[in-house]
């Protein structure tokens, strides 16, 4: 750990705190996320520029502010001088005058700035991968090298993205207001969306080298966090802050020595971080409180406490998983969600039943090609004692897959099966494997390690 | 990583009989506090009964002995703590110099051990001493 204390890291420190008021303001002022974002750099650039021989000022914020407010003034008088041609020189001396009368109270801070801010970032005009990258720039502060590290795309991919994207909100003449109740609840969906893509990103990532630190992980979680003070009460946002929560409890379980990943089952569960299971699972319960019935993060949030409250993977209460799942079913269907109430069923009532609601599930023709299919019937196959089945069906999918890692430990699966080793235990490696299931990008409904 | 963010008042150390904090002052923690929370830094917080309700359990030659206050040989008391999440650790500097404290108060940082934080050796020795 580096405790180096340089003025750098104090710089740097201020930066992250106040970028995001910094940008949120002027959003509200400018109405331009491009120009919005520039102006705040531009602040930032001239504090690197004057702090490190003249000391950080006592209240940080205010100089940034006041700094940008003064870009910001700038650059709309250029854009009004520009417009001369258009306009009558007095009228132009009027509206000068005004916007800068306006620009002291336009600059005062207001509660709603920070979310409108999210809400422009997350924008529906906008690409996911559009919306991804400038929640991060914009909203989190993030660098564009530290974007495109956590991503594990070039700084190119990552600049390409911010730029479009803020081209992208100026031609769609985006507007920046609060989302009215009416419209709110989808524009929210995206919100969570964007936040759980994040932290998806960042957890695929850690499966990676084990040095690599889940920085898109923790993002996500501030940005839930963030969204969980600002709209105190959405069930979802809870719900979706105590998922993300409680898989971020796991990660200390989650790699071996050589890196390759541990799946939830066999997981060493005194690894877990009990103090954030703790509070995770108190964001279900506040969740509940304003919502008694549960919508998709929030299932799946309790979903992942149904895992993090057994002690042992022989203590999991599979009955209420299978419950859960099956309202999961019914509030986000989704042939993923199936898969996993069909492993939920059979580990609750017995492979017999599981397979039966694989049975209605099997000709789904999204599921053609996935490698979770035949492999979850694999496993549910072993487990009703029809081995030479089982083989095949982990065959299939080891042919299916195209992860290799994933590709060696079904074939290991199957090799394990076709010898003939006794009576299999739901808990034990080879058996409980499959029990989870992840859509590819995680930002389908499912259950994850 | 999380900091814990502990508050020593000032006040404890001081004769002068003990003064609640008047509306502004209450006011202006709770802006910080919810400051902390829109930022997404904050996990927990909480405050805690003045030290002359404390007791402590000593340990000294072995046994556990419960011990009333007062504590007049002891200097410095926690008054409340926040529990932190936050990027470095300038960055719970930076916070913990935002508080509105009082004269003499002190916070005191201290980071929270999680064993993703040390490197694989120190890892792969604990898991070895676990294994003793």
């Amino acid at each position: 750990m580096n405790y180096r204390l340089g003025l750098d890291g104090s710089i740097e420190a201020v930066w992250r705190i106040e970028q995001p008021k910094l940008a949120a303001r002027l959003v509200r002022f400018l109405r331009d996320v491009g120009l919005a974002e520039e102006i705040a750099q531009d602040a930032f650039v001239a504090a690197l520029e004057h702090w490190p021989e003249q000391g950080i000022p006592d209240n940080p914020g205010a100089w940034l502010m006041q700094v940008a407010r003064n870009r910001a003034l700038n650059r709309l008088r250029r854009t009004t001088m520009i417009d001369r041609t258009h306009r009558a020189l007095a009228t132009e001396i009027g509206e000068l005058n005004r916007v800068a009368a306006d620009a002291d109270a336009a600059f005062d801070e207001e509660d709603d700035d920070l979310l409108r801010l999210i809400f422009a970032a997350c924008h529906p005009v906008l690409a996911p991968e559009q919306r991804v990258a400038l929640a991060l720039r914009v909203v989190g502060g993030l660098t564009t090298a530290e974007i495109a590290r956590g991503l594990f795309v070039s700084r190119a991919t990552v600049a390409q993205r911010i730029v479009r994207g803020k081209r992208r909100l100026r031609e769609a003449g985006a507007e920046f207001e609060i989302p009215t109740p009416a419209e709110r609840s989808t524009r929210l969906d995206v919100v969570l969306e964007v936040i759980y893509l994040i932290f998806n990103e960042g957890y695929v990532a850690v499966s990676g080298p084990a040095w690599l630190k889940p920085i898109l992980c923790a993002e996500a979680l501030r940005l839930g966090r963030s969204l969980a003070a600002l709209m105190p009460d959405q069930a979802e946002v809870l719900g979706l802050l105590g998922l993300m929560e409680l898989q971020a409890s796991r990660f200390p379980a989650r790699v071996d020595a050589a890196g390759l990943p541990i799946l939830l089952l066999t997981q060493d569960r005194s690894k877990w971080d009990w103090s954030l299971i703790q509070i995770g699972l108190g964001r279900i319960r506040q969740a509940l409180l304003l919502e008694p019935t549960p919508q998709s993060y929030l299932l799946q949030a309790m979903i992942a406490a149904c895992h993090a409250r057994a002690v042992e993977a022989a203590d999991t209460d599979w009955i209420a998983i299978a419950a859960y799942y099956h309202a999961l079913a019914l509030v986000a269907p989704s042939p993923i969600v199936d898969l996993n109430r069909a492993v939920a069923v059979g580990m609750a009532f017995g492979a017999a039943q599981g397979l039966g609601i694989l049975d209605s599930v099997k000709r789904d023709p999204r599921l053609k090609r996935s490698h979770m299919l035949p492999a979850v019937h694999g496993h549910l196959l072993l487990r009703s004692g029809r081995t030479c089945e089982a083989v095949a069906e982990f065959r299939r999918a080891a042919f299916l897959t195209d992860n290799l890692q994933e590709r060696a430990a079904l074939l290991a699966l199957s090799e394990c099966a076709s010898v003939p080793h006794g009576r299999t235990d739901p808990s034990h490696s080879c058996a409980g494997r499959w029990h989870e299931i992840k859509p590819k990008k995680g930002q389908d409904a499912a259950n994850s390690a | 990583m999380r900091f814990m963010m502990l508050m020593v008042p000032g006040a404890y150390a001081d004769p002068a009989p003990f003064k609640m904090p008047n509306d502004d002052e209450i006011k202006k923690m709770m802006k910080y506090n919810e400051e902390l929370k829109k930022a997404g830094v904050l996990l927990t917080l909480e405050g805690l009964h003045p030290p002359e309700e404390a007791v402590r359990i000593t340990f000294k030659g072995g046994a556990p002995k419960l011990v009333d206050g007062p504590f007049a040989e002891v200097k410095e008391f926690v008054g409340g703590y926040w529990m932190l999440d936050v990027r470095s650790k300038e960055e719970a500097i930076e916070w913990a110099k935002r508080c509105p404290a009082f004269k003499d108060d002190v916070i005191e940082l201290r980071q929270v051990q999680e064993m993703s934080e040390f490197s694989e050796d120190v890892q792969r020795a604990a898991r070895e001493l676990g294994e003793l």
